[in-house]
């Protein structure tokens, strides 16, 4: 940051008052909770805590979260690049309300996004008895959760790329165009390199969604132990049983993916300082 | 080229003649044909499966599921939790903000991303950590009840956990346009004999006005929707603790689908209100930038 001048300085004291009082309403808001986890999963010691995330539920938890977000990301990694090759690379009529449309999961609340596919996919809903003629089940089943998933995680790989992707404008893909490159060759070679910070950017925070979701999933997935249990509902199961250790063990490890998420994010922006323009 | 690049800049790409909207890049058809297959299928089509399933119900039906005393009793709660938060978090997220865009001090890098720590960390391990933290005997709620407050299982449990979640929303929306806004101005006020605080108060405030305000709207309009953090720490009593998410779930526990739809249908309307008005103020912005 460069030298400023003293007119636009604030006092000294304003400025450790405002420090101080950031710091003590971060520490209280953010960092206790974070603590909280940690100190309450450790209670009765390391061991009951290992045990508790060893356990066959608990590892079935951590096996079905781990498959949701091996599909979600994926499906939105492909989504995310269509919607911003069409969106920033062409001229169309309807573009902003397209973005806005593709923004519209944001503004949903995880129980909406649940609610909809029981809508749809349900007993009641309008595949339901298909669906059962024919033995398939989506909703208190793995599909389900995918898509509620996916659902709530739509927008952040296409709203982290077609920003990016629209600063960058259209010239170099023209240059490789009219010398004779292929589509996907100028893809792959032109726009993929421009833009991998950012894709990799709206990854982690896709990834640290999917891993993460309550609300949604909660309505999709019935709660059955060991077959539609993802990590936060088995993390609320052992809560309502009071089993603080074994759902704050569990939640540790969740904590933990969030500061992993939280390092390699800080890591990116330092990397590509442009990246930080937000985060979801 | 300038041309093109202050068009960019507004967002928009330059307004070409018609003929040309046929651009050299290939692959239109095919992106845009899975683009909107995949946001109709996935998105669109099952968010009408709720207006759809409210319409089974007559108006007196709806009107007795969506605006029945209890719903109304959670949407006060939801909507005026959510509001508080998200002005307590307005006025934090500035000073937060501010510390982090004006000010160095050892731990700026660990703060500014722990600032994000509401995104990335899940809804469910924030609400059991901060219903533990705030019961009755937990490390905050243990110095509260002495003083006769009771933070957990009320809304004001509620209330804590919004504040959580919508903190970032607000500092990084104010962040990026505390960060371009320029010194020259501040300085044109201090040279003029504006006082420090006066400069703030006329000329920085007023410039951070539309990001303040978007930044309220998404950490409010977050707020309506939030379940997870919040089922925890809310004690979830009808009438009195009871957040809307929740009421939808209850609905579904009783197979009642369409009364659940109903509150949804409420919800998502009250979702597309702030969407509106999150995009007017933006509109608003620009025409001063």
């Amino acid at each position: 940051m460069a030298a400023r001048r003293l007119s636009t300085e604030d006092p000294a004291w304003a400025k450790a008052l405002i420090i101080t009082l950031v710091l003590m309403f971060l520490g209280l808001v953010l960092v206790l909770p974070l603590a909280a986890v940690f100190a309450e999963a450790l209670r009765k010691g390391l061991q009951p805590a290992l045990d508790a995330i060893a356990s066959p539920d608990a590892i079935a938890a951590v096996k079905l979260t781990l498959l949701t977000a091996a599909i979600t990301v994926p499906f939105n990694v492909v989504f995310g690049l269509c919607a911003a090759w069409a969106v920033a690379k062409h001229e169309f009529p309807g573009k902003s309300l397209l973005i806005t449309l593709i923004d519209l999961p944001f503004s949903v609340s995880p129980v909406v996004a649940g609610l909809i596919y029981v809508l749809v996919f349900g007993l009641q809903g309008w595949f339901g008895d298909h669906l059962i003629d024919n033995g398939v089940r989506v909703i208190f089943a793995v599909p389900g959760i995918v898509l509620a998933t996916i659902f709530v995680t739509f927008p952040f790989i296409a709203r982290e790329l077609i920003p990016l992707m629209q600063e960058q404008g259209t010239s170099e893909e023209e240059a490789a165009v009219s010398m004779g490159a292929s589509g996907l060759y100028t893809f792959w070679r032109v726009t993929t390199p421009n833009v991998r910070w950012g894709l990799l950017y709206g990854v982690l925070l896709c990834n640290a969604r999917a891993m993460g979701e309550f609300g949604a999933v909660s309505v999709v997935s019935g709660h059955i132990r060991g077959l539609t249990n993802t990590m936060p509902l088995h993390v609320e199961i052992l809560y309502n049983e009071y089993d603080f250790v074994g759902a704050f063990a569990v939640a540790a490890l969740l904590c933990l993916l969030a500061i992993v998420t939280l390092v390699l994010k800080t890591a990116l922006e330092v990397a590509q300082p442009g990246s930080s323009r937000r985060g979801h | 080229m300038t041309a093109d690049a202050a068009a960019n800049r507004r967002g928009s790409v330059a307004r070409r003649p018609l003929f040309r909207r046929r651009s050299a890049i290939p692959g239109f058809t095919l992106t845009m044909g899975v683009t909107l297959t995949v946001l109709s299928l996935i998105v669109l089509i099952p968010l009408s499966a709720v207006a759809l399933k409210a319409s089974e119900l007559s108006a007196e039906q709806f009107a007795a599921a969506a605006f029945s005393e209890r719903a109304l009793a959670a949407y006060r709660l939801t909507f005026g939790a959510a509001l508080v938060a998200a002005a307590i978090n307005g006025v934090f997220g500035v000073l937060t903000a501010w510390a982090l865009v004006r000010y160095d001090f050892p731990g700026k890098t660990l703060v500014n991303a722990l600032v994000d720590l509401p995104f990335a960390l899940p809804t469910a391990v924030a609400g059991i950590a901060l219903a533990t933290l705030y019961s009755p005997n937990g490390w905050i709620g243990a110095y509260l009840t002495p003083l006769g407050i009771k933070a957990a299982y009320n809304p004001i449990g509620v209330t804590i956990a919004l504040i959580f979640i919508g903190l970032p929303f607000v500092v990084r929306t104010i962040e990026p346009v505390l960060r371009d806004l320029s010194d020259d101005v501040e300085e044109a006020a201090a040279s003029l004999g504006a006082g420090r605080l006066s400069t703030i108060a006329r000329i920085v405030l007023p410039a951070l006005g539309p990001s303040w305000l978007t930044g309220f709207a998404l950490a409010f309009a977050r707020g309506i929707g939030e379940y997870g953090s919040v089922i925890f720490i809310a004690g979830n009593m009808p009438y009195k603790s009871e957040i809307a998410p929740l009421l939808i779930i209850i609905q579904l526990e009783q197979f009642e689908y369409a009364n659940a739809a109903a509150i949804a249908l409420v919800m998502l309307g009250v979702s597309f209100l702030m969407l509106l008005v999150i995009n007017a103020v933006q509109a608003w912005a620009r025409r001063f930038s």
